[in-house]
């Protein structure tokens, strides 16, 4: 028989039976949309984690510092350590040179300092760090209270929720006023002035070298523009542990005295502002081991937390796993319910079975029949179960997003359906309803045309 | 008078059927030819066997010994798919009960042969009317079998057996669901198609008056023995 007719007599069949075949079907679309909903769930709370990592910068990114022996006269080196080339200080041509390296994205060094924060009559001395403006996109800064900087090199502070505590009772009503931040300016000493006193230079140098390094207090007047309640991003290479946070161009402009200055003026690099650590951000975390390797190759120290999104991964497709087993069930329990409409099916039209034989319908024929109904069972059951799936995953989103805001948080996107899942759930359901299908359709084949007709 | 040419030939075909311990013989070495052309009544009485000889004939039940010959080739030794081809291009059949599909109409009834056959639909359409109006229910096409009285269902399953233009018609008690105008009118219907398109008719009935009228030759069976054979008329 053609493909064809077949459909069409199949359609009529389950139309016939309108009701019970609805109702296997509704089956078939109630396990499906469990399936899809458990597994939208895995994969949106995957994708959530993900993006939450992926923002905070954690896992897109080589930390890189100087390989320099600061190891003190009595200690000795590891027995199985070479002796290494101690590398280069991290200045701005090596900050220049690393973004040069393909893949990556951005390289900022961590400007961290110690600074005295004077509001209104208050003094606090704290910790400041210099944000990049990539922290912007980070995530960390959701749902502040106020805004985030508004240019990369503008005045501006964001103040830990904390330490705004500290300047006034009312931490939201700091947003729009001003503090002044007192910090140590790291500034050359002048050619000439190094000539006056070449004498005492030398003394202080001992090198003989002329220039070097002066500590100057310096005061700068910025506009606190947001408050935030959290440590955003701790870590190493995040954000976190500061009580004020400055634009990190900004902060650069500041020429603030680092702790690796005096290392740089006793080496003789003084001319130069070098940086402790420098950030070097990736397109993608699969980027993370060539930079990093090429980064090595130059001489540098890096650490990177590649090795925790791997185990991350891990745990999600255990979790899929799991929630695909429990989610499966309930197929399991709707393919019962075909095997049981179609078995139906046939001792109702055992007859109708043998005036087909009778007329020239072959055993595949018949056969055919008998899938071609259970498989159209599966596709609207399966169609009609991503659908609900969809809905179900709708409804939890909707469901969490109300209950984030009301612990005033933004809501997230708990339950997503890539194409890949809806189109799978699918063919999952045929499959599912054609093994079902698979003994009925092969008992209404093997029936004796005689013993069916006489059938009443 | 010139002999046609043998059709059928069933030779000492016996069908068993076991019940349990006991073996019963439904027909028991049982050699009949058919000749082209021929209406062949099938007569005996209830439990005879006539209708498993008839069973065997058309292609839906396999002897348990002999050999059924159809244009040379033995339905014993046919496999499944040639079987139901068989059934498909050289028979039609018509059964006491009718045996129309009732969730269809009678011309979707018509139709389902030729979807067996995989004809395609233009001449599918040509030939269901052409049947249709062969037994004059042209008419009721797109009524569905309860709508139709029993006489106009039983020509419906011959309009049924015609459409495919079988080379031999098997009718089992054809007139037994009908009364016995109707009855008469399916014959006469069935003699007249047979007249018409050369046809080999055999039909299995108890009603001898009515054999004797319609059939060129008559058989009667006997505890799935045949017992005479009637020479062509």
């Amino acid at each position: 028989m053609k493909t064809r007719d077949l459909s069409e007599l199949a359609a009529r069949n389950l139309r016939e039976a309108v009701l019970r075949n609805s109702l296997t079907t509704l089956g078939v679309a109630v396990g499906v949309a469990s399936l899809v909903a458990m597994l939208s769930l895995g994969v949106g709370l995957q994708t959530l984690a993900s993006q939450r990592l992926t923002r905070s910068g954690l896992f897109d990114a080589v930390f890189v510092t100087s390989q320099r022996n600061f190891r003190g006269p009595r200690q000795s080196p590891p027995p199985d350590s070479s002796p290494k080339r101690e590398s280069r200080p991290l200045d701005e041509d090596v900050r220049q040179q690393l973004s040069k390296l393909s893949n990556v994205t951005e390289v900022y060094p961590q400007i961290r300092f110690v600074a005295d924060v004077r509001y209104a009559s208050k003094s606090e001395t704290t910790s400041v760090l210099g944000l990049p403006d990539s922290s912007r996109s980070s995530g960390a800064f959701d749902g502040m209270t106020g805004a985030y900087f508004s240019s990369p090199t503008a005045n501006e502070a964001i103040l830990q929720v904390e330490f705004a505590k500290a300047l006034s009772d009312q931490p939201p009503s700091l947003v729009g006023k001003d503090l002044t931040l007192r910090y140590a300016e790291r500034a050359a000493l002048s050619k000439v002035a190094a000539d006056d006193d070449e004498a005492l230079l030398d003394i202080m140098t001992g090198s003989g070298k002329p220039g070097g390094i002066s500590i100057v207090p310096r005061e700068k007047t910025l506009r606190i523009v947001g408050v935030i309640e959290s440590d955003p991003s701790a870590g190493i290479g995040g954000f976190g542990g500061a009580r004020v946070y400055l634009p990190l161009k900004a902060v650069e402009q500041l020429h603030v005295a680092q702790p690796d200055d005096m290392q740089a003026f006793l080496s003789g690099n003084s001319a130069k502002p070098t940086y402790m650590a420098l950030t070097v951000r990736v397109h993608s975390p699969k980027d993370v081991p060539q930079v990093e390797a090429a980064i090595k190759q130059l001489g540098f120290a890096t650490f990177s937390l590649l090795d925790a999104t791997k185990g991350l991964r891990l745990v999600f497709t255990v979790f899929d796993l799991f929630l695909g087993l429990f989610g499966s069930l309930a197929l399991t329990v709707a393919s019962l319910g075909i095997i049981n409409t179609l078995v139906m099916a046939i001792l109702e039209r055992r007859r109708e079975i043998g005036i087909l034989k009778a007329l020239g319908a072959t055993d595949r024929d018949v056969r055919s029949l008998f899938f071609a109904e259970a498989g159209a069972m599966g596709l609207f059951g399966g169609l009609f179960g991503v659908a609900l799936g969809w809905l179900i995953g709708s409804a939890l989103t909707w469901g969490t997003t109300i209950y984030l805001h009301r612990q005033n948080l933004p809501g997230v996107k708990i339950s997503y359906i890539p194409w890949w899942l809806a189109l799978g759930a699918i063919a999952f359901a045929i499959v599912v309803s054609l093994v079902a299908g698979l003994y009925p359709a092969s008992r209404a084949a093997r029936l004796n045309p005689v013993d069916a007709l006489r059938y009443e | 008078m010139p002999t046609a040419p043998l059709l059928i030939q069933a030779e000492s075909v016996s069908r068993e059927y076991r019940l349990g311990e006991s073996v019963i013989r439904a027909v028991d070495a049982v050699s009949l030819a058919v000749e082209k052309g021929e209406f062949l009544a099938l007569l005996g009485s209830s439990g005879s066997g006539k209708s498993t000889l008839l069973n065997m004939m058309a292609g839906l039940d396999r002897p348990t010994s002999g050999a059924i010959r159809v244009r040379e080739r033995n339905l014993a030794e046919l496999e499944a798919d040639e079987l139901a081809r068989y059934r498909r291009e050289t028979v039609g059949m018509v059964f006491q009960t009718f045996n129309l599909l009732p969730r269809m109409t009678l011309e979707e009834n018509v139709e389902l042969p030729l979807r067996l056959a995989e004809v395609n639909r233009h001449e599918r359409q040509a030939r269901v009317g052409e049947a249709l109006e062969r037994v004059r229910l042209g008419a009721r096409s797109r009524h569905r079998p309860s709508e139709l009285s029993g006489g106009e269902q039983q020509r419906g399953a011959l309009a049924r057996a015609l459409v495919n233009r079988p080379a031999i018609l098997f009718a089992d008690e054809p007139t037994g669901n009908l009364d016995s105008v109707n009855g008469e009118q399916i014959l006469l219907l069935l003699r007249e198609i047979q007249d018409s398109l050369g046809m080999t008719v055999i039909m299995v009935t108890h009603e001898r008056p009515l054999a004797e009228k319609f059939a060129n030759r008559t058989a009667l069976l006997s505890d799935g023995r045949l017992v005479s054979d009637g020479a062509r008329r």
